[in-house]
């Protein structure tokens, strides 16, 4: 038990007086997931608002895989970016095997199904009410899209910040992909996973600590959103 | 007529929603769609309001027939606003929200600000302006959404249901400023409502709508003194409907014999409103052509007036009188008494 409070008291020092590399893998870990969570917003919330706004058949399939697809194993989807990139697949002549890009590949590929199917949650929870009254208003097709967006933006963003919190906390895509490089790839995950295994207990505590503290502030952000988005 | 619908019919998931309903809407009339709940007033409304597109059927809107072309339909919606059983409020302020539509017109901020003053102040929500609208009472929302809609001054505004689940006073009170702002702007109003109340209280003229159908339309007065159906009899509050064999102007009800002013042969239904009958202590001496002896069975309290059940050779037959009626008569049941009304106030159907 002494040993624990001596760990945790070593880890505490470590964040209060900044140690450079405890910070600089918590700054990488940032870095990471806040370039794959732009990246995946880019791409997956104008997907969630087109299969929304739009009438297809098989849209309510397509909807249920997107939302299946929120818990896939981070090992699955890490296996999978590895397969594409490897030397020997389809992507391989990019050489990202290894490298913080591997890494953001496998990321957005993670939290693609969170971004796409929140975003259409968020779209869906305006209800249909709020699109008649608009077009009822004499609101064209453009503008009640607009209006409907304008309505579902807080929610949207808590979307965003899910695939953020989903990214900055994951472990299997970064160790398989990113190959836990010192220096290079390695982020506060598997920093920790190592740290642990290695028995360098302090230094995972103070990293572990500042992994919480980003999933605190990610909920914070998100709670705050959503009792805005209420009012 | 400034809206027509021709043969309308609808489905949904396989249903047939409307069978085809006919309407004619004059303008600056207030037509009032009455029906049980799910009889297909609000899908009739939600086509009206050029919201969904009938299965087939037509709709005429100021004598011309409207196409899919959505140009045309943004254009001609932009004409007729439409008020929710449950409006949505916007997010933002109460003047954010009933300035929405003028803004996607493309009308500049100072007179969109003076025309929400105003129509703010017609619908009674003077101060209201800055409020946050997701703050607001069910009475205030719906004239929020009543101030948006009259905001855009359109030539016809829909409102479905804008009573429901709103307490007597409140709704009394919301259904005589719809009036009121009827009288004063000359809009034409398409109300929907399942209580003959509340049609009767703001409605010019109507349809009543059954399992996708117009059971009956027509002037207020008609579909309320003139009820064609058994269906209509009871949906008006008709009671003592009963059925009867005709011949020519005669009635047999069981072994009573009423007369009527229609002539009808063969097997039907005749109804008495309750509010036509006469009761005395002694004969009545009038022209009225019914007139029968019977025992006072039972005495109800029915809201501010009573109801006399009286048994007229074992018929039940419910006469409506006044508290002042009931004293000045003194009877409780077992009371004989006679009941006397016109061959006019007979409906047969």
């Amino acid at each position: 038990m002494s040993h624990l409070f001596e760990a945790f008291s070593i880890a505490l020092r470590m964040i209060v007086s900044g140690d450079p590399g405890v910070f600089s893998i918590a700054l990488r870990t940032l870095l990471i997931a806040s370039v794959s969570t732009l990246l995946a917003t880019l791409l997956f919330v104008p997907l969630g608002c087109l299969i929304n706004f739009s009438s297809f058949k098989g849209k309510r399939l397509a909807v249920g895989f997107v939302q299946t697809m929120y818990s896939v194993p981070t090992v699955f989807v890490g296996m999978l970016v590895f397969l594409m990139i490897s030397r020997s697949g389809p992507l391989g002549g990019l050489e990202l095997l290894f490298s913080p890009w591997a890494i953001i590949l496998g990321e957005v590929v993670l939290i693609a199904p969170i971004i796409t199917g929140l975003t259409i949650s968020a779209l869906q929870s305006t209800g249909k009410g709020l699109e008649d009254t608009a077009v009822a208003l004499g609101g064209g097709r453009r503008t009640v899209i607009l209006k409907v967006l304008s309505e579902a933006k807080y929610t949207m963003l808590t979307s965003v910040l899910m695939g953020f919190g989903r990214a900055v906390s994951e472990v299997g895509v970064a160790i398989m992909v990113g190959g836990n490089i010192a220096g290079y790839t390695r982020t506060l995950t598997t920093a920790i996973a190592l740290g642990v295994g290695k028995g360098e207990t302090a230094p995972s505590i103070a990293l572990g600590l500042i992994l919480l503290s980003l999933a605190l502030i990610v909920s914070i952000i998100v709670n705050l959103l959503q009792h805005g988005g209420r009012k | 007529m400034i809206l027509q619908l021709k043969n309308i019919q609808q489905k949904k998931n396989g249903n047939k929603i409307l069978k085809g309903v006919s309407i004619d809407v004059p303008e600056g009339s207030f037509f009032v769609l009455m029906g049980p709940t799910g009889c297909g007033k609000t899908s009739l409304l939600r086509i009206a309001g050029l919201l969904d597109s009938p299965s087939s059927g037509d709709i005429i809107f100021k004598g011309k027939k409207l196409t899919s072309r959505k140009k045309e339909l943004l254009h001609t919606r932009r004409q007729i606003a439409s008020m929710f059983q449950s409006p949505v409020m916007f997010r933002g302020s109460v003047s954010s929200n009933v300035g929405w539509g003028l803004k996607i017109r493309g009308i500049k901020k100072p007179e969109i600000a003076s025309r929400t003053e105003k129509v703010l102040e017609f619908v009674g929500l003077s101060g209201f302006a800055e409020r946050d609208a997701s703050t607001l009472s069910g009475g205030e929302r719906r004239r929020t959404a009543l101030a948006r809609a009259l905001v855009l001054e359109p030539e016809l505004l829909i409102l479905d249901e804008p009573g429901t689940s709103l307490d007597p006073a409140f709704k009394r009170d919301l259904l005589k400023r719809i009036k009121e702002i009827h009288l004063q702007t000359g809009t034409t109003f398409v109300m929907a409502t399942h209580d003959f109340t509340d049609a009767l209280a703001v409605g010019t003229m109507g349809a009543v709508m059954r399992n996708g159908l117009i059971e009956q339309s027509g002037m207020m007065d008609d579909i309320l003194f003139k009820p064609e159906s058994r269906f209509m009899a009871s949906f008006t509050g008709v009671r003592n409907i009963f059925p009867a064999d005709f011949a020519g102007t005669e009635a047999c009800v069981r072994q009573l014999t009423i007369t009527h002013s229609g002539i009808k042969q063969g097997h039907g239904f005749l109804a008495i409103p309750p509010e036509v009958i006469v009761l005395s202590l002694a004969p009545n001496l009038t022209s009225e052509r019914n007139r029968f002896n019977g025992t006072v069975k039972s005495i109800e309290r029915n809201g501010t007036n009573w109801d006399v059940t009286v048994e007229v050779s074992d018929i039940p037959i419910i006469v409506a009188i006044t508290t002042g009626a009931l004293e000045e008569l003194e009877i409780a049941p077992g009371t004989d008494i006679h009941l006397s009304f016109k061959a006019s106030a007979v409906h047969v159907f």
